[in-house]
């Protein structure tokens, strides 16, 4: 039966599947609650049989890939390869996939009435059937077919909510940043099919000695920009705080979580796999577009009051330190020393699938929050645990994680993160152990920056008074929003207590790839989960740790609550405010909690402060009415780096606008002329 | 610096000792009903004492301030001074109750946590002293906050604040 | 004899922390010519909290009702994580540094949002500045314990502390570097001078202060009590690692007392220099503090560089 699963037939099941869902939305669009119901119901059970697909073929480590023939056999070939790497990537896509839309069963309910919900089905399995296409496709020109599937249904997710202005211009600036990535793309993999002569991943492999060194490097940096615009690195990350928060919840959660993962997916699949072997300044370059990404990322998130932009943004941070443990990767690659080169494949390849529950958590309960609260804005929120209690444990284990904190899945990844970079250090020469050390101070620095992200933004959207009158209609969310939303906090506890299997499993991922196929490992794990780098440099136990952290902060709680004092009284009473009344005006804002970090870091962040001051009488200044002070952090990747390219474009447009002067004989001599010349040539 | 730190070290004993034959000369003015039972043992070796100006001329404030240096010394009994009425056993008022405070003396009076002593201390925190009858003030602070203790003065000096004090805690030992 | 041992490793921490803090609190009456509240103070103010009543506000939610449970916790975890008195403990549960590192990160943030729990605007501004000086200091704090690392090839403190004290001679200058790191971002996540003065009444200079106003009876306590053990696990990490001498390599009875009176003997070095200083400086500008833990941070990163 499993056999069967995790063959050919199982996996044209899994698209039909989403095929099925899609097509059945849409044509039960006139009914909003069985659209939802139909699309959102296949989009769970294909990324069930998805998620068993992918656990089969790990555990099992039965591996295929097979080809649909068709009639431009030379070019376009549909083949699949769906090897360890695809099946991790499509076991992240149907685990984050299963619980978003448990969520969305609930969350589109808000949007009957107003759009078109067998639209939204439609697109929403046609997104996630096209990532898992995009993961096991393994010929250039399918690739591109499923990553043109994958733009377009997004790009129409995210303008699915178009009654706002801001949400249509964000996806219109989504589809050009994409479509401009997917132009280095395909330039790239015609750089390939120029030299090697074929757009198959597996000939290319091995024919990769056909293609010069500088050509190889000119490929590099083409995929660095393509992949890098859809991962989202600085400084190619602008349309991800514009589109993230425009879609509805549940498809920024897929996309933030898994989306951008399939840039990651490319870069392994490149770099460590078809392009092989590869020079050492790639690794290099990698690791430092991580560092530069990560504390970007958390320093551009502390400056944002709206949650959903704060979440995009640390999408951007946790992709630099996944691209932390890939450079490093690269590097010791490069340099031979394959078991820890397979050390911080498994650490990236762990903060990928942590991210991604983490992420989508995050991003599913802030959902819920704006979904009752109806605005984005932080300052508004506040004391919104009194109403929403569940909602607010589940944004604090998604906080705690992604803070890396112990015992959630954050902080192991990280951690194994840190090891294969201390390994780094300590193991190279001090030629390269400067790379290592800048990566590491990076990623010590966006922990603590995240985590005082995070008390940010937990403690002004869900403690103290509420700021403003809608805090106070806001009612617990839906069973289905917090089944989703559970079952991912569950998921982040379960992968922080179990992290030693998840290690094993990992590198049995990471052994499939062919550069690592007799590599000794560098962690060995034991049975109470201690896992060990390098016989016993670092070791950690996961799940005694988590069984010690939680019966030490038990016994405290019975110690102190039940046996001493028990006889104490409680009295609630108001806050002490020095004797005045408190109201919600007087508690901390957002923006004054990140204040002193912004002004720490104002050489890199560039705040201004502006104010305005109305007057009662304009001529005598006496009585101000009204004071206005705008504090915000200028958008330097606009102004220096897309502006000026915006600028050439225009000019050179409108210099080459002249040979269209509308008439029509001057066309016809147009064509006379470059017919004599390709006559010319040919002759 | 380091000279300060010698000169510091070398002479000393400028500290003014407290005894038990001072302690028993002053007399306690007790105004409040029965101090509860509990607190007999429980601010032997510690009190945290929060200090509310009600509207004082800062005379009060002063002799306060001056408990805490090094000639009386406060510290040496395990009292000591905190900023929140939260963190607070013993609420010391100082100043005649204005109206405007009036509020702010009966919030913080319920932000502290039960077992607390309140004191008056000084003339004008008692009755309204030297501004007794005035529209700004109320003369009896016992309507807003029950009051355990009084410390006679107009100020009081230190000396006798602190005696006051430390009978307050030896009293309530014995019971 | 091992369960003793490990009983005593889990209690000792709790049962000393308020006695080095009434050591520093001497130490700075001493020097202002006082004769100050006597060294056991703290624990007479401890019990007396833990017998009194509470007041919570209506605002507060759940999270400021647990908050020092877990910040307490965490304490008592750390507490079993670093060597203190024996450096080969017979079980343990780990001593990784980042695993020490985070943990205490847990602390700082419950008791950061514990901060902004209630409303207040002390309480906001305090979580504020307390998250930014966490902020900075865990880079210089995570560098310094990784030089030692390297030093001694393996992260785990108990076999740092376990290690050859003679390494020291090839290294020495890269430890005094990191060391220097390490107690500048001691004083800061202990919440000492020049960071934070942790006997001020004026609201607006609080830093951890200000997070606790509004906490009184059993919780705050619990919460006093947790940042003496942070203070006393520094310190700790500080003797032991650093200067890893007089520490118990064996079970036998005799070696642990001498391992207990050696630790107690540093921390106490540790307590009188700190007195010193807080009586010697004063508190800086906020906007400075900054510069100083970038300082420790590239301490660090110079003494990394000159291991090789």
């Amino acid at each position: 039966m499993l056999q069967l699963l995790t063959s050919q037939i199982g996996f044209y099941l899994l698209l039909s599947i989403f095929l099925i869902g899609s097509l059945g939305s849409l044509f039960l669009s006139k009914n909003d609650k069985y659209a939802n119901i139909w699309g959102n119901a296949f989009a769970i059970l294909g990324s069930s049989l998805g998620l068993i697909f992918s656990v089969s073929l790990m555990l099992t480590n039965r591996t295929f890939s097979f080809n649909f023939n068709s009639l431009y056999q030379h070019f376009l070939d549909f083949s699949f390869n769906v090897d360890m790497l695809a099946g991790f990537f499509i076991g992240v896509i149907s685990l984050i996939a299963i619980f978003c839309s448990f969520f969305a069963l609930g969350y589109v309910k808000h949007f009957y009435n107003k759009y078109n919900i067998g639209v939204l089905g439609f697109f929403y399995n046609i997104l996630i059937a096209s990532l898992i296409l995009i993961v096991t496709s393994s010929n250039a020109i399918w690739f591109l077919i499923a990553w043109e599937i994958m733009s377009i249904s997004s790009y129409f997710l995210v303008v699915y909510d178009r009654n706002d202005e801001s949400n249509v211009k964000a996806g219109f600036l989504y589809l050009i940043m994409t479509y401009v990535g997917t132009a280095f793309i395909l330039f790239a993999f015609l750089l390939i099919y120029k030299y090697t002569n074929s757009f198959d991943f597996s000939i290319i492999k091995s024919n990769i000695n056909l293609i010069p060194f500088h050509i190889k490097n000119i490929i590099f940096i083409f995929s660095i920009i393509g992949f890098g615009i859809k991962a989202g690195i600085i400084p190619l990350h602008i349309w991800l705080p514009a589109a993230h928060p425009a879609a509805p919840s549940h498809v920024s959660a897929l996309m933030s979580g898994v989306m951008i993962k399939t840039g990651i997916y490319m870069f392994i699949r490149l770099f460590m796999d078809i392009l092989q072997p590869i020079p050492v300044w790639w690794g290099v370059t990698i690791i430092i577009i991580g560092a530069v990404s990560s504390l970007l990322g958390v320093l551009y998130a502390l400056t944002e009051h709206d949650i959903k932009k704060l979440l995009a943004y640390h999408s951007i941070e946790n992709i630099g330190i996944i691209l932390l443990g890939l450079g490093s990767s690269m590097i010791f690659n490069f340099l031979g020393m394959m078991s820890l080169s397979l050390l911080s494949l498994m650490a990236a390849l762990f903060h990928t699938l942590n991210h991604a529950v983490f992420k989508s958590l995050l991003f599913l309960s802030a959902g819920s929050v704006i979904n009752e609260v109806h605005t984005r804005n932080m300052e508004e929120y506040g004391g919104v645990i009194k109403y929403m209690p569940q909602t607010a444990l589940f944004f604090l284990i998604g906080s705690m994680a992604i803070s890396a904190l112990p015992p959630f899945n954050g902080f192991f990844s990280e951690w194994l993160t840190f090891q294969s970079l201390f390994q780094g250090i300590i193991q190279l020469s001090p030629n390269f152990n400067w790379i290592f050390i800048v990566a590491t101070g990076s990623l010590a620095f966006t922990g603590g920056l995240a985590l005082a992200c995070f008390v940010k933004a937990f403690g002004s959207i869900f403690l103290a008074k509420p700021r403003s009158q809608d805090v106070k209609h806001a009612k617990e969310s839906s069973l289905s929003m917090r089944i989703g939303m559970g079952f991912l906090a569950l998921f982040s506890i379960l992968l922080g207590l179990f992290s030693g299997y998840t290690t094993i499993l990992l590198e049995k991922v990471g052994k499939g790839l062919s550069i690592f196929n007799e590599v000794f490992s560098s962690v060995s794990v034991s049975g109470d989960q201690l896992f060990q780098i390098n016989k016993g440099f670092s070791s950690i136990r996961s799940f005694s740790i988590f069984i010690f952290i939680i019966l030490v902060i038990l016994f405290s709680f019975l110690v102190f609550k039940y046996l001493i004092n028990k006889n104490q009284k409680l009295k609630i009473d108001k806050t002490w405010g020095c004797g005045t009344d408190l109201n919600s005006r007087m508690e901390i804002t957002t923006t004054g909690f990140a204040k002193s970090i912004i002004l720490i870091f104002k050489g890199i962040l560039k705040p201004s402060l502006q104010s305005e001051i109305k007057y009662h009488d304009s001529e005598s200044r006496y009585l101000p009415k009204s004071m206005t002070v705008t504090f915000k952090v200028n958008n330097v990747y606009s102004k220096y780096l897309y502006k000026p390219i915006q600028k050439i474009f225009n000019l050179l447009s409108i210099k080459v606008k002249k040979i269209q002067s509308g008439n029509i004989n001057l066309y016809i001599s147009y064509i006379y002329i470059i017919l004599i010349i390709l006559l010319f040539f040919i002759l | 610096m380091s000279n300060i730190f010698l000169k510091i070290l070398k002479d000393r004993n400028n500290l003014i000792n407290i005894n038990n034959k001072d302690l028993n000369k002053e007399e306690l003015f007790i105004i409040g009903k029965k101090i509860k039972e509990n607190i007999n043992s429980l601010f032997n070796g510690s009190l945290a004492i929060r200090q509310i100006d009600a509207g004082s001329d800062n005379s009060c404030e002063q002799e306060l301030v001056a408990l805490t240096n090094n000639f009386y010394d406060i510290e040496r009994f395990g009292i000591h001074f905190v900023a929140s009425p939260r963190h607070a056993d013993m609420l010391l008022i100082t100043g005649p109750l204005t109206r405007n405070m009036s509020k702010a003396v009966k919030d913080a009076y319920d932000a502290t946590p039960d077992p607390k002593i309140v004191v008056t201390v000084g003339d004008d925190a008692f009755d309204g002293g030297i501004f007794n009858g005035s529209y700004a003030v109320l003369d009896k602070i016992s309507d807003i906050i029950p009051v355990d203790y009084h410390i006679p003065g107009n100020p009081p000096s230190p000396k006798t604040i602190l005696l006051n004090i430390l009978n307050i805690l030896e009293t309530n030992r014995k019971k | 004899m091992n369960i003793f041992i490990l009983i005593l490793q889990f209690i000792f921490i709790p049962l000393i922390s308020p006695f080095f803090i009434g050591l520093i609190k001497k130490v700075k009456a001493m020097l202002q010519n006082r004769q100050g509240a006597s060294v056991f103070q703290v624990y007479k103010d401890l019990w007396k909290l833990l017998h009194k009543d509470e007041v919570v506000s209506n605002d507060a939610s759940w999270i400021f009702m647990i908050a020092p449970f877990i910040i307490f916790g965490v304490t008592l975890v750390v507490g079993v994580s670093i060597p203190l008195f024996i450096s080969n403990l017979p079980v343990y549960v780990s001593g990784d540094i980042l695993l020490v590192v985070y943990l205490l990160a847990v602390g700082t943030f419950f008791l950061a949002l514990s901060g902004m729990d209630t409303g207040s605007s002390f309480g906001g501004f305090g979580s504020s500045r307390e998250m930014t000086i966490s902020a900075m200091a865990e880079g210089g704090l995570i560098f310094s314990l990784l030089t030692v690392s390297i030093v001694y090839q393996t992260t785990n403190l108990f076999n740092i502390s376990n290690g050859n004290i003679f390494i020291h001679n090839n290294f020495i200058l890269s430890i005094i570097l990191a060391f220097a790191g390490f107690f500048i971002v001691l004083l800061a996540e202990s919440g000492r001078f020049p960071y934070d003065n942790p006997d001020t009444h004026l609201e607006l200079t609080m830093v951890h202060e200000a997070m606790i106003l509004e906490y009184s009876g059993k919780r705050l306590a619990l919460i006093e009590w947790a940042s003496a053990n942070k203070y006393v696990i520094f310190a700790s990490i500080g003797a032991n690692i650093f200067l890893p001498y007089g520490i118990s390599h064996n079970t036998a009875i005799l070696s642990i007392i001498f391992g207990i009176l050696f630790l107690l003997l540093k921390i106490s070095a540790f307590s009188f220099i700190i007195g010193v200083i807080e009586s010697k400086i004063a508190k800086f500008r906020f906007f400075r503090l900054p510069d100083l833990l970038l300082i420790s941070f590239i301490f660090s990163v110079i003494a990394i560089g000159i291991i090789n």
